[in-house]
C-alpha cells in the first residue's frame, strides 16, 4: 500500500480539476464538473471511480462524457495505471440549481438565457437584454432548453429551463 | 421478491419504450418544425427513462436466477418477442393523427405523473431515484400536452372535433391503467411498488379540469381494452416491433 490517505485526497482532488477541461459536448461554454454532471471521484489503490448524473435522462451525450472521463483520468499524472470505472446515477436528479452564478452569467454571454427560478421562463434577452419575450416552443435543439423570441430585438434565443 | 421487482420495473420500462418508440416514428413528420422537434424530444426522453427502468429490471431478473444470462437493455428491447412485452395497450396504440398522438400523451402524461410521484416514496433505492428523475421530465411533458389539448379542444370547429374524436378512440385504454393484478398487490403492500388504483381520482380530477376548460366532453368508461400487462397486444404492435427489432434481429449484435 503505496499512497496515504492525503495523497488519495490529493489526487481525488486533480482529477477533478482535469476533468473540468472536458466541455460539454452540447453547451461547450460550460465544463462537466460546473454543469454538475460528475458527482464524485473516488480513488483506491487499485482503482477510480467516477460517479456521472446525466441533465436529462435521455441525453445522448452520456456516452460520449464517459468515454471523455475514462481517457483524461487514465491520462492524468500519479494515475499510476488504476483501473478507470464510470458510474452513472440518477439520484439526487440533477438540478439547475447546481449551476454556479458564474455558470449563468458565461451562459448569458453565449447567447444562452440561463436558469432563473425568480421568473417564469427568461428574465432578459440574452443578445440586448430586453425583459419581454416571446415562447416559441418548450422545446429546443436539447432537451433541456426551450426556443424563444425576443420581443426588442427580434432575435431567436435558446432559454435554460429550470429542472 | 427479486422476481417480482423485475416484472414489475419491466412494465414501467416497456411503457416508456413503446411510446417512446412511437414518437421517434414522427421524426420529421410532425405538423410544424417546433411540434416535430417537441414530440422527438419527448419521445427521447421515454426512451432515455425505458434505459434506466430496462437496464435495472435486468440486474433484478439476474439477481432472481443467476443461472439466467443477464439481459442489459438492449437485449430486454430488442430480443424479445410481442407476448413478453407487458406495456399498457395506451401506448401501442398508433400514431394516427396529431390529435391521436396528442390523446395518447395526454392522458399517459396524466398517469405517469401520478405513477411516478408516488414510486418516489418506493422502498427501494434504485426504483425511487429513476422516478424521481422521471417525474421531472413528466410534469413537462403534461404541460406541453395539455396545452395542444386546451388549444385544440377550444380551437376552431374542427380542431374541437377531431380532438374530440381522438379521445374517444384512446379512451378504451385508460381503465388499464389503474389495473390492480396480484403483481401490484405485493408491489405495493411490500412497500416498494404502487397500487395503481389508487391513483384514479387524482387522474380523474387532472384529466376532468383540463378536458372541461377545453370545452371537450369526457368519453363513458363502459368499454375497456386490456391485456398489455400479460402480453397480449393490438394488432398495430407486431408491426410496430418488427420496424423497431429488424436490425438487431437480421444482424445480432451489430454495432456501428
Ligand atoms: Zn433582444
Amino acid at each position: 500500500m503505496g499512497a496515504g490517505a492525503e495523497d488519495t485526497a490529493a489526487l481525488e482532488a486533480q482529477l477533478f480539476a482535469y476533468l473540468e477541461n472536458i466541455p460539454d459536448p452540447e453547451i461547450p461554454v460550460l465544463n462537466i464538473v460546473e454543469m454538475g454532471i460528475v458527482r464524485g471521484v473516488v480513488v483506491s489503490p487499485q482503482s477510480v471511480l467516477v460517479t456521472i448524473t446525466p441533465t436529462y435522462m435521455g441525453c445522448p451525450a452520456m456516452d460520449f462524457i464517459a468515454e471523455d472521463v475514462v481517457r483524461v483520468v487514465s491520462g492524468a499524472p500519479d494515475f499510476n495505471g488504476r483501473t478507470v470505472e464510470v458510474k452513472l446515477v440518477y439520484s439526487p436528479a440533477w438540478t439547475t440549481d447546481w449551476l454556479s452564478q458564474d455558470a449563468r452569467n458565461r451562459l448569458e454571454e453565449y447567447g444562452i438565457s440561463p436558469p432563473d427560478r425568480s421568473v417564469r421562463g427568461p428574465k432578459r434577452c440574452p443578445h440586448c437584454h430586453a425583459p419581454d419575450t416571446k415562447l416559441v416552443s418548450e422545446f429546443g435543439s436539447t432537451a433541456c432548453k426551450a426556443h424563444y423570441r425576443c420581443l426588442s430585438c427580434d432575435e431567436p434565443f435558446e432559454h435554460f429551463k429550470c429542472l | 421478491m427479486s422476481k417480482d421487482q423485475f416484472e414489475y420495473v419491466l412494465r414501467a420500462g416497456d411503457d416508456a419504450l413503446i411510446l417512446g418508440q412511437q414518437l421517434g416514428l414522427l421524426t420529421g413528420h410532425g405538423p410544424v418544425i417546433e411540434e416535430d422537434i417537441a414530440l422527438t424530444n419527448i419521445g427521447l426522453d421515454q426512451i432515455g427513462q425505458a434505459r434506466a427502468w430496462l437496464s435495472l429490471a435486468g440486474r433484478l431478473e439476474h439477481a432472481a436466477s443467476s443461472e439466467l444470462t443477464l439481459r442489459d437493455e438492449d437485449a430486454l428491447t430488442f430480443l424479445r418477442d410481442a407476448p413478453e412485452f407487458c406495456n399498457c395497450l395506451l401506448v401501442e396504440r398508433p400514431n394516427g393523427d396529431f390529435g391521436d398522438t396528442i390523446a395518447r400523451q395526454f392522458l399517459y402524461d396524466n398517469y405517469a405523473v401520478l405513477w411516478l410521484e408516488a414510486m418516489t416514496a418506493s422502498s427501494n433505492d434504485e426504483m425511487a431515484g429513476i422516478a424521481a428523475k422521471s417525474v421531472k421530465e413528466a410534469r413537462y411533458h403534461l404541460q406541453h400536452s395539455s396545452r395542444w389539448v386546451l388549444r385544440l379542444g377550444d380551437g376552431t370547429t374542427e380542431s374541437h372535433s377531431r380532438m374530440q374524436a381522438s379521445l374517444g378512440r384512446m379512451w378504451p385504454y385508460v381503465n388499464e391503467l389503474f389495473d390492480v393484478d396480484e403483481l401490484t398487490t405485493r408491489a405495493a403492500s411490500e412497500g416498494w411498488g404502487v397500487d395503481p388504483s389508487k391513483l384514479r381520482s387524482a387522474w380523474d380530477a387532472g384529466v376532468n379540469a383540463v378536458l372541461a376548460e377545453a370545452t371537450l366532453s369526457r368519453p363513458d368508461d363502459d368499454f375497456s381494452m386490456r391485456g398489455g400487462r400479460t402480453g397480449s397486444h393490438t394488432e398495430a404492435f407486431g408491426f410496430m416491433l418488427a420496424e423497431m427489432q429488424f436490425l438487431q434481429r437480421a444482424y445480432p449484435d451489430c454495432n456501428w
